[in-house]
């Protein structure tokens, strides 16, 4: 398995198509995810990109983080917007008026922007079965506005539009399982990712890539500005969301789960909750819930990748 | 004050989206359903610690439309109801304007204005949404639109913004700029304030006799609760007294005018201002929002040199303030119009003008704020 995503590392374009010049927070993980996303998708890419922290951090005025052709548009519509794109290429193809070549387009939005405001666009694209690749850039709330909650929230945690006191436990939800939703659909091609596993998401992005219908990949990113956890731990965050069993690494292909990296046996809950900021207020009940949810969760997907 | 004396007053130093909190909790607003949006974020924010605490209702939506869905639907069940945004997400939120109008249904909407179209300029202030909020829901309706130009006034119309909702079963937008919306200045509150609260007149008939969308003298039918026993059918279709689907011409016609003539016949209760040195003024300056600050201030500078300048600050843009435009319009010889957009007020002063009056304009739309010097300038220019 490792040998595997070795082989394809040394495969891997060395060309950058998110380069360096932008104005992500310091130990941002998300920028990361999306830079080792793109070197996969390679120069022949088209990216349409909600609004988000992505958005306004990599296009300071007069400059862009961007060596491929992006577009900018409203919150809810990155899928919509790409569908366009992806079926006007493919008409001006067929109709030969440009060179047939393999073009693909990625939709980008965060998690606010997938599974709140945009999920009915999200939707739409994967029943209409465009080709193209949407990616959900999940750092748990909306970062870009400072800091609110969103469905993707994890329960328990800290928001600015979800605060912890005598009346609140904080986020008072369960984080919405976007990759079912996303699987619910009968797409080709379902994938978590976490840049904290590059050969995990490189081997991901590669068969997003090749698949003729929509695929979609869940990427936890890793925010320190609103988890609160010191910016050079981002990377040792996404290992204990994954090892943890919070964040499982898995893929859906046709309809067949399998965990690609399987972190038995879990570690507690606890390691991954207590260091950060936007979890403190938590006792000790409250993360036992945590955990008796979490290997709930993981056991389901066990029980759906058939190894139970 | 005597300092042994036990103080009867606050004094906060507040943003305005913090007074526009303050005022909405003196009203009664007792329900907040929003979506994250730069620059009125901060309302969701402390509506989240302070709704709670006091037995209100504060939801973090998955969008705009389902915010003042949420809105429209708390508010019938007989909560005071609040969202706010700004352009993007008002943009979104029009078509269930349109809804609360066709089914009466009181809420108060915060547009915290910033430079558009699109995305536009999240962070920098505008004034670009006064026709938006005029014409943006599709299909002819009253509306009423409040603005701001200081932190107090921020509480105040917030307030009051809620009172017109409940006594004219109408949305009421509230347009700050971001300007106002994160500016801080000192408020005080006194104790014995007295501070009228309007809540909506119920029926007082039997559930049986209720007909929810009958007229009355004033154009606005009493208002039952979901629960309170009085079944009545709301619809976004044009409906008939009863509030069921019509298509009927003579009942068509007297809704919609009865739509209009609530309003229409209560001007003076809705519309509001401030003339400021108007009387003897050659220039006179109309203003609302953050620019009202400056023109004040151009106003006083330009006094100091001898020109008589006044100014009339509109705090109500919708309806239009159309009598207090025409007094200053035939008193003065020049007014100016400076607004933060290509001139959506001052196309309404000029509908206005029926004499020699002259109407200059200054349109800003760089995402800045006009400054007194500015005004000064074009007093100059053209005086």
């Amino acid at each position: 398995m490792r040998l595997k995503g070795l082989e394809l590392y040394t495969e891997h374009p060395e060309a950058e198509f998110a380069v360096s010049g932008h104005r992500a927070c310091q130990g941002c993980a998300e920028i990361l995810g999306l830079r080792m996303a793109l070197k996969v998708f390679g120069k022949d890419t088209i990216m349409a990109m909600a609004t988000g922290c992505m958005e306004i951090i990599s296009t300071p005025l007069p400059t862009t983080t961007w060596t491929i052709p992006w577009i900018h548009i409203a919150f809810e519509n990155a899928a919509a917007v790409a569908s366009g794109i992806e079926s006007a290429i493919r008409i001006l193809q067929e109709k030969k008026k440009i060179e047939r070549k393999d073009i693909h387009v990625i939709a980008v939005a965060g998690d606010g922007g997938t599974s709140d405001i945009g999920l009915q666009a999200l939707s739409g694209a994967l029943e209409r079965g465009h080709k193209f690749t949407y990616i959900c850039l999940d750092n748990e709330a909306y970062m870009n506005t400072g800091i609110q909650r969103s469905s993707s929230t994890p329960y328990g945690a800290m928001t600015t539009t979800s605060p912890p006191g005598k009346k609140s436990i904080g986020q008072s939800t369960w984080k919405k399982n976007m990759p079912k939703i996303a699987a619910a659909h009968n797409i080709p091609y379902v994938a978590t990712a976490c840049p904290s596993y590059p050969f995990d998401l490189f081997a991901k992005i590669k068969k997003a890539r090749t698949v003729n219908d929509p695929s979609y990949i869940h990427m936890l990113s890793v925010c320190p500005t609103g988890w609160r956890i010191p910016p050079d731990l981002a990377i040792e965050y996404g290992k204990l969301a994954v090892r943890t069993g919070v964040f499982p690494l898995y893929e859906v292909e046709d309809g067949r789960y399998r965990i690609t990296y399987s972190p038995e046996p879990l570690r507690p809950v606890a390691d991954y909750i207590k260091g950060q900021g936007r979890f403190r207020h938590l006792k000790e009940e409250d993360i036992a819930l945590i955990q008796n949810r979490t290997t709930a969760e993981w056991e389901e997907l066990k029980y759906l990748c058939g190894l139970r | 004050m005597k300092r042994e004396k036990k103080k009867n007053f606050r004094e906060l130093l507040l943003q305005g989206n913090e007074a526009i909190v303050e005022g909405a909790l003196r009203a009664g607003c007792r329900f907040f359903a929003g979506y994250p949006i730069t620059p009125a974020t901060e309302i969701s924010e402390q509506l989240s610690t302070r709704l709670p605490k006091i037995g209100g209702t504060f939801i973090q939506m998955e969008d705009e439309i389902g915010s003042i869905a949420a809105v429209i639907g708390a508010s019938l069940a007989g909560a005071k109801s609040m969202t706010a945004t700004s352009g993007p997400g008002f943009s979104l939120m029009q078509e269930n304007l349109g809804f609360a109008i066709m089914a009466e249904v009181p809420c108060v909407i915060v547009n915290a204005m910033r430079g558009g179209p699109s995305t536009g300029l999240p962070t920098s202030p505008s004034q670009s949404d006064v026709m938006q909020a005029r014409w943006g829901t599709h299909g002819d309706h009253p509306i009423i639109a409040l603005c701001p130009s200081t932190v107090r006034e921020c509480y105040d119309i917030t307030i009051k913004a809620f009172n017109l909702s409940e006594k004219f079963r109408n949305p009421v937008i509230i347009l700050v700029d971001e300007v106002v919306a994160h500016m801080r200045e000192k408020i005080t509150f006194y104790d014995d304030e007295e501070i009228d609260i309007f809540n909506r007149v119920k029926p007082s008939m039997p559930p049986e006799w209720y007909i929810p969308y009958e007229d009355t003298p004033s154009g606005i039918p009493p208002m039952a609760n979901f629960g309170e026993g009085y079944r009545y059918h709301v619809t976004g279709l044009t409906h008939d007294i009863r509030g069921f689907p019509t298509s009927r011409p003579d009942e068509i016609d007297p809704f919609i005018r009865r739509l209009f003539r609530k309003i229409s016949q209560h001007f003076s209760e809705i519309q509001f201002g401030e003339f400021f040195e108007t009387d003897d003024a050659d220039i006179s300056i109309i203003a609302y929002g953050c620019v009202a600050r400056s023109a004040k201030r151009a106003a006083i500078d330009a006094r100091a040199r001898g020109v008589k300048v006044g100014v009339l600050k509109l705090n109500t843009l919708w309806p239009f303030m159309r009598t207090a435009v025409e007094k200053v319009l035939n008193t003065s010889k020049i007014v100016i119009v400076p607004e933060m957009n290509m001139g959506q007020i001052s196309r309404e002063v000029k509908r206005v003008n029926k004499g020699p009056t002259k109407i200059f304009t200054i349109n800003k739309v760089d995402g800045t704020i006009i400054t007194p010097e500015e005004i000064l300038a074009r007093i100059k220019e053209v005086g």
